[in-house]
């Protein structure tokens, strides 16, 4: 495998974690191409998440903007409501081929955690999951879910105690077990092969996409958004299209309060190249290389770093990246609840209102696709604190 | 001409002993008192310095290091002031060997060829890069090359005889050999296959190597001493120093210097 996406990606981790992940990129390599390991998969997919998700046409939400047909890939009707379980079904199999029998994880808005949690228990298998103690107290429901799940949940006290620290401590709890320990990453960050791994399962969201937008519209799409964090919904979904040059691909930051006040999430539009998590990629950085707390509303977004793969891709043009601050987000998430009746995820709102901005530019018989990530139970409690906060 | 390194450690071994190695966070508890620090280390007996680059995400080190680099991050250390303290050490102990021990970020936002430019001006003999294994160093390489830098290499528990023999081609100064699967800190024992896996990455480096990561007591620094060329204490005199104050973490690489000798 290659383990670079240009000067992007890499291997920058402690020589005593290299062995595994050595070991492990040879034993994905043999998963890849075992027709049993790819049949398990796609069954847990189809009978346990639930796949193929739909491709919904958001009729009201497209007439209200006159212009494009607005599609949305219905990730959050995914068993646990988000795109992380496909991922985390992945990997969970991996961890149970490779004979480990304790998975842990970071977590951030806590999908990813819930995500792990979950498959721990379908498989038996014990779970830590590590969150940033500031995400605990914001995302209390998912803490809750991954305890019923029997997942501990451990809270990250060090640095900046939101999602970069939980991965810092997931990672130094991996060093000093990796022998029977498989560290689940939920994004297509961390040192290679993750990004690549996480890339390959969550790249069933862009092929379904791209087949069924294919039925329902003979055509492909103008245009397809995602939301970035770390970037795995993106890269999943942007993966089946990245050949298709006529198809715009946009990936949607998260510009918190906007990008010059220097209180966001974007790390593209506003970092610069460095080294994090064991991979090579735009960061959120000082002049002198510490790295700086990302900002955003969205829990899910709030991670300084971005997937090496991301970077590449921005560098060579073939995905734009804009940033969604705070409010217009919001805003999103207003729209699509009263107009649809889904209530989509703040992530994923980043990337509806981003579409919600361009729809007009196309004519009504183009059609774009929004992937719709997760669902936005779990903000409820951040929405009403938001607008409260906006309103003195 | 024999490397600083080279010399040190041939120095201790014509002593009989190995070399005591101490890592310090610079700019922990500020820059000027760890200045300070770092002079009365060697004169208590450190025979080789690691000077800790604080970061603000060190995935290798465990609570006590992570303290120490937030207390240095706090009191606005920089890798430029660290580099002009450095200069300063050198000045005043022409013979001890300094090696910067850093996390990758801050040395590629320093520029690697400043970097070897400025290392080689304040008198640094190697560096350490914590998250630069096997597979990346190539881009550190050239500038050591270019300015005589040692590039200390790691090894682990986890390390294969081949991959260290393979780790340990083209460096020169000595293999930093990882005690324990897990990161820093200061630990109340060593595993007991220390000494087999200490005598086996001697065999397969052909370097001298420097054992490092939890040895925290004189008594523990004389036991593995006898199985390494060099000692490495960390977290023991970091938390020492956090804890108790500089006066306690002299005297306590003070006690573990005369117990190795």
């Amino acid at each position: 495998m290659n383990s670079h996406y240009g000067i992007y990606g890499g291997q920058y981790i402690a020589e005593t974690l290299m062995p595994t992940l050595i070991e492990l990129e040879k034993e994905y390599l043999k998963a890849k191409d075992d027709p049993a390991f790819q049949a398990e998969y796609r069954e847990l997919l189809a009978d346990y998440v639930g796949r193929e998700s739909p491709l919904y046409y958001a009729k009201r939400l497209s007439e209200s903007l006159g212009g494009a047909r607005i599609y949305l890939k219905r990730e959050d009707l995914n068993h646990t409501g988000a795109h992380k379980i496909n991922n985390t079904i992945g990997q969970a199999l991996l961890a149970r081929r490779m004979g480990k029998t304790r998975l842990i994880a970071e977590t951030g808005a806590g999908m990813h955690g819930v995500g792990t949690a979950t498959v721990a228990a379908l498989f038996g298998m014990e779970c830590d999951v590590f969150m940033g103690a500031v995400d605990v107290a914001r995302q209390a429901p998912n803490v809750e879910r991954m305890k019923t799940l029997g997942a501990r949940v451990i809270s990250v006290e060090s640095g900046s105690a939101t999602l970069k620290d939980a991965m810092n401590e997931a990672i130094r709890n991996w060093v000093a077990t990796a022998e029977n320990t498989f560290y689940v990453i939920g994004t297509v960050a961390g040192p290679h092969p993750y990004p690549a791994i996480v890339r390959d399962f969550q790249s069933v969201i862009g092929t379904e996409s791209r087949r069924q937008i294919l039925e329902k519209r003979g055509k492909l799409p103008a245009e397809v958004l995602a939301c970035v964090g770390g970037g795995s919904n993106a890269i999943g979904m942007f993966s089946a299209f990245l050949n298709d040059p006529e198809v715009k691909l946009t990936g949607v930051e998260a510009g918190g309060e906007g990008i010059e006040t220097g209180k966001h999430a974007a790390s593209i539009g506003g970092g610069r190249v460095g080294v994090l998590h064991g991979c090579k990629t735009y960061l959120l950085q000082t002049p002198d290389g510490q790295i700086v707390e990302a900002y955003s509303v969205s829990a899910g977004l709030d991670y300084p770093g971005v997937g090496p793969e991301h970077s590449y891709l921005a560098d060579s043009g073939r995905v734009k990246y804009v940033a969604i601050n705070d409010d217009e987000a919001v805003a999103a998430f207003d729209t699509l609840s009263r107009l649809e009746g889904i209530i989509p995820a703040l992530e994923s709102s980043h990337a509806l209102a981003q579409a919600i901005k361009v729809a007009k530019n196309y004519s009504p018989d183009e059609s774009i696709i929004v992937c719709l990530s997760g669902r936005g139970d779990k903000d409820m409690d951040n929405i009403a604190k938001y607008k409260k906060s906006r309103e003195k | 001409m024999e490397s600083r390194i080279n010399r040190c450690l041939n120095r201790c071994r014509a002593e009989q002993r190995s070399a005591l190695v101490v890592y310090a966070t610079v700019g922990c508890p500020t820059p000027e008192e760890s200045e300070i620090l770092i002079h009365r280390l060697i004169d208590a007996g450190a025979d080789m310095i690691e000077l800790g680059v604080p970061f603000s995400d060190p995935m290798a080190d465990g609570p006590v290091i992570q303290r120490a680099g937030q207390v240095a991050l706090k009191a606005g250390t920089t890798l430029p002031e660290i580099l002009r303290i450095a200069g300063r050490i050198r000045a005043a102990h022409p013979e001890t060997p300094l090696v910067l021990f850093s996390y990758y970020n801050v040395l590629l936002n320093h520029g690697l060829d400043r970097l070897g430019a400025d290392l080689k001006a304040a008198g640094v003999d190697g560096v350490l890069v914590v998250d630069l294994p096997l597979e990346e160093r190539g881009e550190i390489i050239p500038m050591c090359d270019k300015y005589g830098i040692e590039l200390i290499p790691l090894v682990s528990p986890a390390t294969s005889p081949e991959r260290a023999a393979k780790i340990a081609e083209g460096c020169s100064g000595f293999v930093y050999c990882i005690t324990v699967r897990g990161v820093t800190g200061v630990r109340s024992s060593l595993p007991p296959e220390l000494a087999l896996e200490l005598e086996a990455a001697k065999q397969a480096c052909r370097l001298p190597v420097a054992a490092g990561f939890g040895i925290s007591t004189p008594e523990m620094a004389r036991e593995v001493s006898a199985h390494a060329d060099a000692v490495v204490v960390g977290s023991a005199m970091v938390g020492t120093l956090l804890d108790h104050g500089a006066d306690a973490a002299v005297s306590l690489i003070g006690s573990i210097a005369g117990g190795m000798r």
